[in-house]
């Protein structure tokens, strides 16, 4: 599975590559379903960052006299009892949800390579208790921990972003050590060993580059998991907190008034499913477009 | 085989002991005491309950003698239910968080195997892609979000099933177990897809047919005894994944089981309940990872020829 990116390190850098890349874009434009995943993501991340810019109303703005009224020609979601936009409150909650998900898979991703590629690379000992550690980390109850972080050390964003990665890194970790260890005992691992490079070098400069392929795939397929958790938190009343908002706080507050005013949860959670549909769906055409063999555990 | 088991227990308990100890300073080191949210309380009746509590004793030795007590399974006493103690709310609400966890497996087991093996018959075909993408939006559709909707359609507007409760009324059980178990059935059907797909293609599968079996009988038997390994390897972190499941099922539907008392607890900083919750599920999950490590091995029988003739 890894032969094509070694190729590309073998010959010519540059030209071949960008090949794998495009080979792998060629692939990705065939699936449709993916294509639609990433169309919907890019256009997430454009409304989330233009929110301030292009939203309908304000996001405190209230119209008490209003309340809560179903989806209209102003209101296109409706309002929430306090009169207040919904499709604006989506939008602000989109800025949240999407940026927990890519900062926290974020700091999944740099712990996950970083120790992935050392313990592959050092291998033996240093190899053996950096994965034992992995090991250990993986059989804990990492959602009570969490919990128990968000409720000790009091309900912070910055937290929040720490705790989810420092949850998700494992896998990256392992996926990443198994890519090293078949790269090391390569040629052009030994060319550059021979050449002089030290260590750092190599690790940054040739190890890196070629785990990109799975560390991409299982990246989109992060983000999602990260993004549920989040919800998951904010449902209970553990992750973000008012004045902030996120989908899985405004399905919290959907579900309180589900009976009388429904739409005030059918759309939050409906943003929330086309969103990870979407992004499971690129993750899966990635995972195809690269040829990367899922690992399961 | 027993010398595995027997290896794999002892690899256990640095992993319990880790999550005790962590848990454990975790909450030492919150801040403000357990007693600092009452109102003002007389310096004698802090110390008194300190004392009570052994809060008034170096953090070590608190360690040294929580570690004692666990050891004979006393979780100590409630911080906010005076004179319970966390034994008798974890093993009260033990059993019903079980038996949703059990109704919920049960529900996920049969919908998501049957649909994985259904359409692992004829890949690529509409027999292949719709029970998949109803899978997908299975996993795309979060607990918290599928149970309140199930409630909506099925409880409020067609008012065929009780919203709420457990075990008070008839059909109550229905709800919470579907909430909770829909999101692993579409998990596992994907995994047995997998499974059965890469398991159809072996020789050992033409030989069957070749031997004249029917095909039947060469899926069913043959077929998914290798092409539910993947299923079972994942039962272990699946039933961890419904223990936390349980914390927003059993608040959607308010059922007294431990993930209800586990989220009160956090909101009430009731600190022993929280160490005492904490302990007993990390204990939990890592014995049915052990279990599922263990079944896996024993199912599989390359896997049991490496644990057997290796070291």
């Amino acid at each position: 599975m890894s032969e094509p990116m070694v190729m590309s390190n073998n010959i010519e850098q540059a030209e071949k590559g960008t090949s794998l890349w495009q080979d792998a874009w060629i692939r990705l434009r065939k699936n449709k379903l993916a294509l639609f995943g990433l169309g919907v993501i890019v256009f997430l991340c454009i409304i989330a960052l233009l929110t301030p810019l292009i939203a309908p109303y304000g996001y405190e703005e209230q119209d008490l006299v209003l309340g809560a009224s179903p989806p209209s020609a102003e209101h296109w979601l409706g309002t929430d009892i306090f009169g207040r936009d919904m499709l604006t409150r989506i939008m602000y909650g989109s800025r949240v949800s999407l940026m927990v998900g890519f900062i926290a898979t974020g700091v999944a991703l740099v712990i996950g390579v970083l120790w992935g590629t050392i313990a592959g690379y050092a291998g033996g000992r240093v190899d053996a208790v950096m994965m034992r550690l992995v090991d250990i980390l993986y059989a804990l109850p990492f959602m009570i921990f969490i919990i128990l972080l968000m409720v000790i050390f009091g309900r912070n964003i910055l937290l929040l972003f720490l705790a989810i990665g420092a949850v998700e890194w494992l896998t990256m970790a392992r996926i990443v050590r198994g890519q090293v260890l078949s790269l090391r005992r390569q040629e052009f691992i030994e060319a550059a060993v021979s050449l002089g490079l030290s260590r750092w070098t190599i690790i940054r400069r040739h190890l890196i580059p070629n785990t990109l392929g799975p560390v991409i795939v299982y990246t989109t397929l992060t983000i999602p998991s990260v993004m549920l958790l989040e919800a998951f938190l904010s449902f209970l009343g553990l992750g973000i907190q008012p004045p902030q908002s996120s989908w899985g706080l405004l399905i919290s507050y959907g579900v309180e008034t589900m009976e009388e005013y429904p739409w005030l949860l059918l759309f939050p959670g409906l943003t929330l499913s086309i969103t990870l549909f979407a992004l499971n769906f690129l993750g899966d055409g990635l995972r195809d477009a690269l040829d990367v063999r899922s690992s399961k555990d | 085989m027993f010398r595995f088991i027997l290896s794999r227990l002892l690899q256990a308990i640095p992993v319990l002991l880790v999550v005790i100890t962590a848990t454990f300073f975790l909450v030492r080191a919150a801040p403000g005491g357990p007693f600092s949210a009452e109102k003002a309380v007389p310096p004698e009746v802090i110390k008194a309950l300190e004392a009570q509590y052994k809060l008034d004793q170096p953090v070590w030795q608190q360690y040294i003698s929580y570690l004692g007590d666990l050891a004979q399974g006393d979780f100590g006493p409630s911080f906010r239910y005076p004179g319970r103690t966390v034994d008798e709310l974890i093993y009260g609400g033990l059993p019903i968080t079980a038996e949703l966890a059990l109704y919920a497996m049960l529900v996920a087991i049969i919908i998501g195997v049957s649909a994985g093996v259904f359409a692992a018959l004829k890949p690529n075909t509409p027999q292949d892609y719709v029970p998949m993408s109803a899978a997908m939006v299975g996993i795309c559709m979060p607990s918290f979000l599928m149970g309140p909707l199930l409630v909506l359609i099925f409880g409020i507007w067609l008012e065929w099933l009780p919203v709420s409760g457990w075990g008070d009324l008839p059909g109550d059980k229905l709800l919470p177990a579907i909430t909770l178990g829909t999101g692993y059935a579409a998990f596992l059907a994907r995994l047995s897809r997998g499974g059965m797909l890469e398991v159809m293609s072996q020789d050992y599968i033409r030989t069957a047919r070749a031997k004249g079996l029917p095909e039947w009988v060469v899926v069913l038997k043959h077929g998914l005894r290798g092409g539910l390994i993947p299923v079972v390897a994942f039962l272990g972190p699946a039933f961890a994944g419904l223990l936390s499941g349980s914390f927003v099922v059993e608040t959607i539907f308010q059922i007294p089981g431990l993930g209800r008392f586990y989220v009160q607890a956090a909101f009430n900083r009731d600190y022993t309940m929280i160490l005492g919750t904490t302990v007993f599920f990390a204990t939990l999950i890592i014995l049915f990872n052990l279990l599922s490590d263990i079944i896996a091995v024993w199912i599989n029988p390359k896997l049991r020829h490496q644990v057997q003739g290796g070291s």
